[in-house]
């Protein structure tokens, strides 16, 4: 196997990894400050127990993310050096700014969440609430100005064979920073909320602690009912972008193989790109047109106006694509249903439902996944689109053996940090919020 | 050769900075978890010395993390050498990190398996503990590099004399602070274990450092044509001396204080020998400096925008969350 492939391989695995945590801890700490914030005016010490609880499980998700987004920041270096060297001037600040403005915000404040809620007055600690929250956001901002830049690069001129930069608020906010935040954000906040709506779930179910795990159910439900709404906003205004300024990755996410005025939208199909056919298409006349131009007779570009060396690989972005907007529409459903009979004080008593909530928490995580395998893959053979390739920009000293080698051993460590991780959250969660189950012996918990 | 700028010689001293944090924050934590069975024997006294790193250390090595990003963004040609060229050595480091980020968290609740993941803890704050010296001893001794500025040696040129040296010296500092670090935040047994390992460990500390001086004298006469470092030199040697007379007092708040200024002192050291290389290659026309291996100075500029912004609210609320879990720490206090 040559070494760019087993780079490539690595960083997707360790970014996917890695990518598990973030989402969680953006949506958690969003639920947490409103259950503090809801402490603070209600005075209600349920709100504070249900915070509590809570903490617990976003600090071990915290700390997970922490230790697996090192790896990201060594791979620049480790395994793409080249890449490092083309464009550090551009990429790395952003990479040092959200150490600077969020890491040691996010991880000084969530030490006070953790440990410190006798220490510090209540304001205080929902202060640190909000600045964990805070830095969370920032984080995200900063490492997807980063994404953005590699898929929409802009305010910066080559200069022998290096990006040098020119406008740095052109690069910061270049044309898919903003669209690609919000969609990530609004991701991240499902992810989460879904995550305590499941354990607020499990409660009732449990009959254990159901009168903190109704109070918990409604801003949970709230948030994810309300991100998965706008969700289908931020994603439809994604592709509108993407379609605009990588026409090539849209063409691949549609497998759209020919250009067309009024292009079909493909609901399904298995494309074949060896003939640049889909088979099994099922098409809706048409609507790539509406939903990318708002006009049935819009032109979109279709692959063959590409270089085969310049074309994304069709099958992958077109799955994870399609896929992913299905788990959206279906999270928006269930968004719905949800309150839909919180409407009809009928969500705690809905055994089926809350037991489909509890199913479901594995879906967002999917769907964030989902939206990677296709903006990323759909980004290649780039890696700065049209600036740099990936095939130039793996390290030239780094021997395929030595990648293959901590390959190995970032999938034996990351298999370990599942499952005990995985683990530890579970116990974490069923301690609910008062402590051990009843039956339980003192002290296992 | 080039002359640097202003901006490049910001950079070079700003890197500088953050990992002269990073030491004496981080150090503290690292020290801790390799004198961990030494310090802590029963559950109580393990849940003391944790609960006194317990809040701070995720937050303490985010210094690393700045200085890494720093690195690439202001001298990317010198991270990207060095992270590809120390490839295995580096990936050693990093697989302990991740393993020494979770392992407190897993010990507090993976309880079945507490004994692992302590023994987890303590090999995963050594490894980086001696081998971050061996990096920067190899970087600043000098390593092969081909005009293209990549590495061209193997892991086992990592592993000569002085580098190890310089590794092994930075692990005696490590514990040297950890220990001043237990001696101020426990009390009782641990306290007294923290202060006769300190005492030890400043002799270790003596003895390394004139390891280190006698490989250069015979290895590497030009790191010592340099005022400053000389200065530097003798000044660590001080604060090693202050560390024992204020340790023999029962002072532990200067004792740390002393064990940082030997951290910043050795900084100042290699500062003094190292500048103006990053990287220093065996052929020295080949060296990666701060002035060719930077970024553009309007990159610079705007990350010095962005540290001179950033690092004075870092520092402010760092003293506040230290001032929020000051005192000694007491088992079951902060939650282990």
């Amino acid at each position: 196997m040559d070494a760019v492939f087993l780079a490539r391989l690595q960083f997707g695995f360790i970014a996917g990894f890695h990518f598990l945590f973030p989402p969680t801890t953006l949506g958690l700490s969003f639920v947490v400050l409103v259950l503090e914030t809801l402490y603070l005016r209600t005075k209600n010490e349920a709100y504070k127990k249900l915070s509590a609880y809570l903490v617990k499980v976003l600090g071990t998700v915290f700390v997970m993310g922490v230790a697996t987004g090192i790896s990201l920041e060594f791979a620049f270096g480790n395994n793409w050096a080249a890449y490092s060297r083309a464009v550090g001037d551009i990429f790395g600040a952003p990479l040092a700014a959200e150490a600077v403005f969020s890491f040691f915000l996010e991880s000084v404040f969530l030490g006070i969440l953790v440990f410190g809620r006798d220490r510090v007055r209540p304001k205080t600690y929902r202060l640190s609430a909000f600045l964990v929250f805070l830095g969370a956001h920032l984080s995200g901002l900063w490492i997807l100005i980063a994404n953005s830049w590699m898929q929409t690069p802009a305010g910066f001129r080559m200069e022998g064979g290096r990006a040098v930069l020119d406008d740095f608020l052109k690069a910061a906010f270049n044309p898919s920073t903003v669209v690609r935040y919000v969609h990530t954000i609004l991701g991240g906040w499902m992810t989460g909320a879904l995550v305590a709506l499941a354990i607020a779930a499990w409660l009732v179910l449990k009959g254990r602690s159901a009168d903190k795990a109704a109070l918990l159910m409604k801003p949970a439900l709230a948030i994810f009912a309300v991100a998965a709404v706008l969700q289908l906003g931020s994603g439809h205004a994604h592709s509108v972008q993407v379609t605009r300024t990588q026409p090539e990755k849209m063409a691949a996410f549609e497998a759209l193989w020919e250009t067309a005025d009024g292009a079909p939208f493909t609901v399904f199909g298995i494309p074949d790109e060896k003939n640049e056919r889909t088979l099994f298409a099922v098409r809706v006349p048409r609507m790539l047109s509406v939903l990318v131009h708002f006009d049935p007779n819009g032109r979109v570009l279709g692959l063959n106006e590409f270089p085969k060396e310049d074309r994304p690989p069709v099958l992958l972005p077109f799955a994870s694509y399609h896929l992913m907007i299905l788990l959206g529409l279906a999270f928006i459903a269930l968004g719905a249903a949800g309150w839909w009979l919180l409407a009809r004080d009928k969500l705690l008593s809905s055994r089926g439902f809350l037991k489909l909530l509890i199913m479901a928490v594995p879906l967002p995580y999917v769907a964030n996944e989902l939206g990677w395998i296709a903006a990323e893959v759909g980004r290649q053979p780039w890696a700065v689109y049209k600036v740099l390739r990936t095939s130039e920009a793996a390290s030239a000293v780094v021997p395929a053996g030595n990648i293959l080698f901590s390959l190995v051993l970032f999938t034996l460590i990351y298999a370990l940090i599942a499952v005990v991780g995985l683990k530890v959250v579970l116990r974490t969660i069923r301690s609910g919020p008062d402590g051990a189950a009843p039956g339980t012996p003192k002290g296992a918990a | 050769m080039e002359t640097a700028s202003f901006l490049q010689n910001a950079w070079f001293l700003l890197i500088g900075v953050l990992l002269a944090g990073y030491s004496v924050l981080d150090g503290f934590d690292l020290g801790i978890g390799v004198l961990f069975p030494f310090l802590a024997k029963t559950e109580d006294e393990k849940r003391s010395l944790l609960g006194a790193i317990g809040p701070v250390w995720d937050g303490n090595e985010v210094w690393l993390l700045a200085g890494g990003g720093a690195l690439f963004a202001a001298f990317p040609a010198a991270y990207a050498t060095v992270f590809s060229g120390f490839y295995l050595a580096l990936m050693l480091v990093l697989f302990a990190l991740i393993l020494r980020a979770v392992s407190l968290e897993f010990r507090a609740h993976d309880t079945a398996r507490k004994g692992l993941w302590e023994a987890v803890f303590v090999a995963s704050s050594f490894l980086p503990a001696l081998l971050f010296g061996v990096a920067l001893g190899n970087v600043v001794a000098g390593v092969p590099l081909d005009a293209r500025g990549e590495y061209a040696g193997t892991f086992f040129t990592l592993l000569r004399p002085w580098p190890l040296a310089v590794g092994v010296l930075g692990l005696c500092v490590f514990l040297l602070h950890g220990s001043a670090y237990a001696a101020l935040k426990t009390e009782g047994p641990i306290r007294e274990r923290a202060r006769r390992a300190a005492k030890v460990l400043a002799g270790l500390v003596f003895a390394a450092l004139f390891a280190a001086f006698l490989l250069v004298l015979v290895l590497f006469p030009h790191m010592l044509d340099r005022a400053p470092s000389w200065l530097m030199g003798n000044a660590v040697c001080l604060f090693c001396v202050a560390f024992l007379i204020v340790l023999k007092k029962g002072r532990d708040g200067w004792a740390l204080f002393f064990s940082s200024a030997v951290f910043v002192g050795l900084w100042g050291v290699i500062g003094a020998i190292h500048y103006p290389n990053l990287v220093r290659a065996t052929d020295p026309t080949l060296s990666l400096t701060v002035a060719n291996a930077s970024s553009s100075p309007l990159a610079l500029k705007i990350m010095l925008v962005i540290a001179l912004v950033g690092m004075p609210l870092v520092v402010g609320y760092t003293v506040f969350a230290y001032r929020v879990f000051k005192g000694k720490s007491r088992p079951g206090a902060v939650g282990y």
